[in-house]
């Protein structure tokens, strides 16, 4: 990383994470560069997945126990809370919220995406792990919706991160995510979602975009 | 509420008093006289609660309206109170030494507005707009739908067909 570069990225640089002194327990002095010491700086690879029977069941199993990543960005948030609830009961088709990125497989981006939301939800996204599958809620997502010529609200997610499944609707009702996830389901089992190596293997189209838009980038270029 | 507006009027020079509603009047003020007013509205008056503090783009006069409501709960009165300060170097008294909540309000008015308050905590501060580099986006020359479509991959809309037009074709091709 050329000097300029690396003293602009420092502007953004929150206290703790610019280059500075530790002293150790023996009383000797520490340099520490949070972003290459305390994070890990490879890029991800493709894991291609199996072949045959093997893979079928695989994504059988997937496909059945879909955890969502607890995360609301916008009004959809609202429709999740009485999808678990006994009316509609998601529980039933396997689909059950976590309360970490690390232990989720599905990330719900509910309705429309600021530039601030976008940038914890990219790092939310990395920190899942593979395999890993986004569910669009709402026409915010699809194409800017109502805030379509807002100054901070993206418009297209798929420029962003891989969507498997849009649900259309402003909003959808949770019948409308139910179907959404049942259509998940069958694109798991049929070997379709492969999102999370579609990242991977156009992730450079990806930062380029994302690194657009986020003008404060102070966070590694992928985070593990 | 129309003593106290007379007993106002006998120390501060204001001017436009509109009674909006019963109990709720609304002043235009000299900025200079600003913190005098409201100090005294708020130590002698009952005048406690900040309500709202906020900005209105006037573009064509050149001017910024920063409107304060402040609300006296034991007389159940509101009372706006209107400043009227330049576009270029926008620049305003902090309150925030009189209610704590009122830098929150400067931070989002120097971000949105790009109007600044010396001295208030915090308020160079990223609120929502991280990263910022473009003019702030609440000011009237801010062309948001310009701004919209050459940062955000704006999705092509389906081909609409106006209905006369469309028929004037199918019916007289030749014209």
């Amino acid at each position: 990383m050329s000097e300029k570069k690396q003293t602009e990225q420092d502007k953004f640089l929150a206290p703790e994470n610019k280059k500075h002194t530790v002293i150790g327990p023996d009383g000797e002095e520490i340099q520490v560069d949070p972003l290459n010491d305390y994070f890990c700086t490879d890029l991800p690879k493709v894991e291609a997945p199996y072949k045959g029977v093997l893979e079928k069941f695989l994504n059988w199993a997937r496909a059945e126990s879909l955890w969502v990543l607890s995360y609301g960005t916008g009004c959809g948030s609202i429709e999740l809370p009485p999808l678990f609830s006994p009316r509609f009961d998601a529980y039933r088709f396997g689909v059950a919220m976590r309360p970490t990125p690390r232990q989720s497989g599905v990330l719900i981006i509910s309705g429309y995406l600021a530039v601030k939301t976008l940038k914890r939800v990219i790092r939310s996204y990395e920190q899942m792990q593979n395999p890993k599958y986004v569910i669009a809620l709402g026409s915010c997502t699809i194409n800017g919706g109502m805030y379509w010529d807002s100054y901070n609200t993206i418009n297209r997610l798929d420029h962003y991160l891989p969507v498997d499944v849009y649900i259309a609707g402003c909003m959808p009702r949770p019948e409308a995510i139910l179907a959404g996830f049942n259509k998940l389901k069958e694109r798991i089992k049929s070997g379709n979602a492969e999102g999370a190596n579609e990242y991977i293997e156009k992730l450079e189209w990806y930062k380029a975009n994302q690194k657009k838009i986020i003008k404060d980038w102070n966070m590694p270029t992928y985070n593990w | 509420m129309n003593e106290l507006i007379d007993h106002i009027k006998a120390r501060f020079p204001i001017y436009d008093v509109i009674e909006s509603q019963p109990g709720q009047i609304f002043v235009s003020l000299e900025a200079s006289k600003l913190i005098p007013m409201i100090t005294s509205l708020k130590t002698n008056h009952g005048f406690t609660v900040l309500v709202i503090f906020t900005a209105v783009d006037w573009i064509e006069d050149d001017k910024f309206q920063i409107t304060y409501v402040l609300n006296n709960p034991k007389e159940k009165q509101d009372l706006g109170i209107r400043v009227f300060i330049h576009r270029d170097d926008a620049t305003m008294e902090s309150i925030h030494h009189l209610w704590k909540h009122a830098a929150t309000f400067q931070r989002e008015l120097k971000e949105m507005f790009g109007i600044d308050f010396p001295g208030s905590p915090g308020v160079d501060d990223p609120f929502l707009l991280e990263g910022w580099d473009n003019i702030p986006p609440m000011r009237r020359d801010f062309d948001t739908k310009k701004y919209s479509e050459e940062t955000y991959f704006p999705r092509p809309g389906r081909e609409t067909n106006d209905p006369a037009t469309f028929m004037k074709q199918m019916l007289y091709p030749d014209d």
